[in-house]
């Protein structure tokens, strides 16, 4: 059981995120190339080791976050909102 | 006579109260704290059931959970539960037990003849006997193997009982609550730390109870029943018996399992059988004491033979004689104990057999006191006996052993030393490493916030475990952030050093081969893993597939060590190159209903209703499940009405006059914002930005791999205020998928948006006379020059607020109006009031869906995820001058070629016959044989009334050119082709006249 720290709930159960995939792909532009494009649905590393990807915290505060995590020994180094120019998480204790 | 075996005094029993029970239909007696397994000693009964491979006679091992043996079915009927271990089952009044794995008779087994046919069973069998020919599989493995290696049978009835989930934060967790265990607690609970102390055994102490220790100048079940009294009355501390912790996982979260009312004939009222705990503590201390191995010697597994430890717990804990003649056989100090106190029991200790040279051990010259024989440099070669051992044979550890000494006796207590318990320190990611000073293996680093003490840490002495618990319970009370505890261990008499010299294989009688058991629950011998690295599997973790040595219902508690030692032997290697196995969850058998607690039935999941769903149930509506949607299918009239009866009058009285459906489980989204529109755009292929204020619009979402992702129509209500539908099915992914692209991608869109499918109730309207109908209750100009096709906007029904549709699904004219979900039963009821004197009727999803087929409007089952918009006719919708999800990948060439499936339509030419969904289209000159012939298949059929025959959509290669053609769709699970002909998707009113009138 993964505990992740929502940055606007706080250490929540994994139970109520969902996995949302690579974060580590950047969306190309519109006028990217198709091989771009391409890869950027279909080509992903998987690695053994720190790992970013989205989590969406679907039974909680709905927030998408970025959360990078070892995939082998689940250790979670950061957990961020899916954009850096959304306003951080401003929780108060 | 009765209980022939207990003691005359001693032990933690309640000789005042006498319990009845029967075990394979004979009736016996015990006392109030006996275990199944210590009463039937009690009564002399060793034979408890037949070995899983061998069909051995098979008695009792241990005194707790590792035991491999004496497993049994407990109780009867829906209660009945197989593999249940008799030492750990606390003893009830009633209780039925029934041994397991024989046939005709415990003591006659047919089968046992498997013991002479042994070589076929060997390590590999699975592999090698199963490979040929295949025939042989089905009409013979299956069978004989199944009757020959059975492990009880399943109960046929339904659990009656109800299983609970629990989750409980805390500072300090302590597993295990022997001395280590209560000297932790002690420590950790004199801060303010928040403490769980949790133990798999009714009765708190662990060894304290079972040995005969001195603490403080007491007995040291008096100090442990006075330390849990102290911790009981700390409100700080939570004390938990009958609760064993099976995993440890990632992040410091741990499981257990609460026995709630396993020890009853059923659970009390409103309680449930077994409760499951997820804990969330900040630090966890193991103190999970260790197992005693056995010996690996010739018939070792005979009834009789037992481990040392489990000799004398069951004299000391339950006040039974396991024996009346006892040999005690040993590598190590610790099984003198047994010696010591067996004697004091009354049981005839004849000798104490220890392979060592030099035994060197204080309690040697106790032996001598009590006149006990002591045999050093020597151990039992192999057991004498059939059902029961009759006589150890003692062969020296060192030169021949052509002279064995025979010791008559009926009990044979071997110790091979101990094994930390370190499964759950290994199930948190640590790897434990091995100590030759104890020939086991020890914890390795911590990998989390979690420590072991004790005996579980390879430190056997009881100081040593008091001192330990003290430290590491003020240590991890620190480490939570409590201040330190100031808090004095408690002093032992001394019991004298632990040590063991290794002796993993017993030399046999004139070197003749015996059955040496390592693993007995899986009847994997010695000569199994000698055989199996012979092979070439010589390493821990294909061993242990290839013997299935440790995958037994005991995960090899007894016999891991053991066997990575034989292996090393065999390698001629030490221990540790050999490596160890990782150990999984869970630590125990852990029954399936307690995974799903309370999910189970009606509350498997929650059921969803929307406002009219009492006023369809008041009906008689028939009901569909739509995802966690209770939707009306249809309503039967009078009696004898079938589905089809119903769909088809439901459908004509639409088409001819008006009817309502209840669409409340679309799903519905409230969009905000200066940039609504411009999220939309991007959102879908369609173009939004000139959609007018009262608009709706029927847009196509793609995911960004190009397919379609969902469709609806979506509503300007005002300049920045858009009223979004989904399809029931995508109403959760849908915003799922719009809140990801507007936080990771487009965070400077000025946009908000909220699901609010719960707040509104949706009506159609459908039928010829819908705007009659509405025009009586709806307070805006509703003729087609001021609300025409496609318009949407604000109302008023009577005096309800609505929102009002001009869309159509059923191809009709059409409306649908949307009322707060409070309102919606009246909405409902006063539409049918209004519409009364122009016969009004209404209409479930199977008409629904007839109209919508007829009408060719794809849904859920041609949005596949595989279809492109231009696969389903819909590429028209698309703006490509503009950027949206997909846009990039729905434009790779193979999605664009020919040769793809499109959308269809499909006539029955066979009268009266309905078409059938998943039937492949073929060319009817080709009889399919291989799914390469399939051009396409059907995806949604019904009866039309309309064209008077069977009708459907399909998806078929290059399907939009091809109408005309006559095909077979063939269905080969029935053996069934009809006739049918392509056509245009739309049946009816292909101009759409009907729904702009
Ligand atoms: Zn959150």
């Amino acid at each position: 059981m993964l505990r992740i720290e929502c940055p606007w709930c706080g250490i929540r159960n994994e139970d109520e995120f969902s996995y949302g995939g690579d974060a580590s792909v950047q969306r190309p532009t519109d006028d990217a190339s198709q091989d771009d494009w391409y890869d950027y649905v279909y080509t992903r590393n998987n690695p053994a080791g720190r790992h970013s990807e989205y989590w969406h915290h679907a039974n909680g505060c709905r927030a998408w976050i970025k959360v990078e995590r070892d995939t082998v020994s689940h250790e979670i180094f950061s957990v961020t909102p899916a954009s850096p120019n959304l306003p951080s998480g401003n929780r108060e204790d | 006579m009765s209980q022939q075996y207990r003691t005359s005094n001693g032990g933690q029993i309640n000789r005042a109260r006498s319990i009845s029970f029967t075990f394979d239909g004979k009736s016996y007696t015990g006392f109030e704290g006996d275990t199944l397994a210590s009463a039937l000693l009690a009564n002399g009964v060793h034979l408890m059931g037949r070995s899983f491979k061998y069909h051995r006679p098979r008695g009792i091992q241990t005194a707790g959970s590792e035991e491999p043996n004496a497993i049994v079915e407990l109780r009867t009927g829906p209660r009945k539960e197989p593999n249940t271990r008799a030492t750990t089952i606390e003893l009830f009044d009633g209780l039925v037990a029934k041994s397991q794995n024989r046939w005709p008779s415990l003591a006659f087994d047919a089968m046992a003849i498997n013991n002479l046919f042994s070589p076929l069973l060997s390590a590999g069998f699975y592999y090698k006997t199963f490979m040929w020919p295949a025939s042989f599989w089905t009409n013979v493995y299956e069978h004989v193997i199944r009757r020959a290696a059975g492990l009880g049978t399943a109960p046929t009835e339904a659990d009656p009982d109800f299983y609970e989930q629990c989750h409980e934060h805390c500072d300090v967790m302590i597993v295990g609550a022997g001395p280590a265990g209560l000297s932790a607690a002690l420590a950790a609970a004199s801060t303010d730390a928040r403490v769980i102390l949790l133990d798999e055994h009714p009765l708190l102490g662990g060894s304290l109870n079972s040995e005969n220790f001195s603490i403080d100048g007491k007995p040291g079940n008096e100090w442990a029943a006075e330390a849990v009294a102290k911790l009981e009355a700390m409100d700080n501390v939570h004390l938990m018996t009958r609760t064993t912790l099976f995993g440890y996982y990632d992040h410091n979260v741990v499981a257990a399992i609460e026995k709630v009312s396993d020890h009853l004939p059923v659970p009390a009222k409103g309680h449930p059988r077994q409760r499951m705990w997820t804990f969330y503590p900040g630090r966890v201390i193991l103190a999970t004491g260790a197992t005693e191995r056995p010996l690996v010697f010739g018939n070792n597994d005979k009834p009789g033979v037992m481990l040392a430890s489990a000799a004398r717990t069951y004299a000391n804990l339950y006040g039974v004689k396991p024996g009346r003649r006892a040999v005690i056989a040993t590598n190590n100090n610790d099984a003198y104990r047994s010696a010591l106190d067996l004697h004091r029991a009354g049981v005839n200790v004849v000798a104490v057999v220890d392979s060592r040279q030099h035994p060197g051990t204080q309690l040697v010259a106790e032996l001598e006191k009590l006149s006990i024989r002591l045999i050093a440099g020597a151990t039992v070669g192999a057991a004498e006996g059939r059902q029961h051992v009759k006589a150890a044979q003692i062969v020296t550890t060192q030169g021949d052993t052509l002279d064995p000494e025979r010791i008559e006796c009926d009990l044979i207590a071997a110790s091979g030393g101990w094994n930390p318990n370190v499964h759950l320190h290994s199930q948190s990611g640590a790897k434990p490493v091995y100590d030759d000073s104890i020939t086991s293996f020890i914890p390795g680093d911590s990998r989390q916030a979690e420590v072991s003490i004790g005996a579980a840490k390879g430190s056997f002495s009881l100081q040593n475990c008091l001192d330990q618990g003290t430290a590491a319970g003020a240590e991890a009370a620190k480490l939570a952030g409590f201040k330190a505890a100031n808090i004095k261990a408690a002093s032992a008499k001394d019991e004298g050093a632990y040590a063991i010299e290794a002796l993993w294989i017993s030399p046999t009688p004139y070197n003749k081969s015996f059955k040496q058991f390592v693993d007995q629950q899986n009847d994997v011998k010695s000569s199994d893993v000698a055989l199996a690295s012979q092979e070439g599997y010589d390493s821990a973790e294909l061993l242990k597939r290839y013997t299935t040595q440790g995958m037994a219902t005991d995960q090899g508690k007894t016999s891991n060590v053991n066997t990575l030692a034989i292996l090393a032997c065999q390698r001629g290697e030490p221990v540790p190159e050999v490596g160890i196995t990782t150990f999984r969850p869970p630590y125990v058998a852990v029954a399936m209903g307690v995974f799903a607690g309370h999910t189970v039935g009606y509350d498997f999941m929650p059921v969803r209703r929307t406002a009219i769903h009492d006023w369809n149930e008041k009906q008689g509506a028939v009901f569909i499940e739509a995802g966690l949607w209770l939707r009306a299918r249809y309503y039967p009239q009078r009696p004898g009405d079938t589905m089809n009866d119903c769909y088809i009058r439901e459908t004509n009285a639409t088409r001819s006059n008006v009817a309502l459906v209840d669409v409340t489980s679309l799903g519905k989204i409230d969009i905000q914002g200066p940039d609504a529109a411009e999220f939309l755009n991007r959102l879908y292929i369609n173009n939004w930005l000139k959609l007018p204020i009262g608009k709706a619009r029927y847009g196509i979402m793609l995911r960004e791999d190009g397919m379609v992702f969902d469709d609806g129509t979506t509503s300007r209500l005002a300049e920045n205020h858009y009223y979004m539908t989904t399809t029931t099915a995508n109403a959760g992914p849908v915003l799922a998928h719009m809140e990801q692209y507007h936080q990771s991608e487009w965070p400077e869109l000025d946009v908000v948006f909220c699901s609010v499918t719960e707040q509104w109730t949706g009506i159609a309207v459908a039928g010829p006379n819908s705007r009659k109908l509405l025009e009586k209750v709806i307070d805006i100009d509703l003729s087609n020059e001021a609300f025409p096709f496609m318009a949407a906007g604000e109302c008023r029904m009577n005096n309800i607020p609505g929102r009002l549709f001009r869309i159509s699904f059923s191809g009709e004219l059409a409306y649908e109006i949307n009322v707060p979900a409070d309102y919606g039963e009246q909405a409902w009821l006063e539409l049918l009031e209004a519409g009364k004197e122009m016969g009004v009727s209404v209409y479930g999803t199977e008409a629904l869906g007839t109209m919508r087929i007829e009408k060719g409007h794809v849904a859920g089952s041609e949005l596949d995820g595989r279809t492109t918009a231009k696969d389903l006719g819909l590429e028209g919708l698309a703006n490509r001058g503009k950027h949206f999800i997909g846009k990039h990948n729905s434009e790779r060439p193979a999605l664009l070629d020919e040769g793809r499936l499109q959308v269809v339509g499909l006539k029955s030419l066979v009268v009266d016959r309905n078409l059938r969904i998943g039937s492949q289209l073929v060319d009817p000159k080709v009889k399919l044989a291989t799914v390469n012939q399939s051009q396409g298949h059907i995806t949604a059929t019904t009866y039309s009334p309309q064209l008077e025959c069977g009708i459907a959509l399909g998806l078929l290669r290059d399907g939009a050119s091809r109408h005309g053609e006559q095909l077979d769709a063939v269905f080969p699970l029935d053996d069934e082709t009809l006739k049918v002909e392509v056509c245009h998707p739309v049946f009816i009113d292909p101009e759409g006249e009907l729904v702009r009138a």
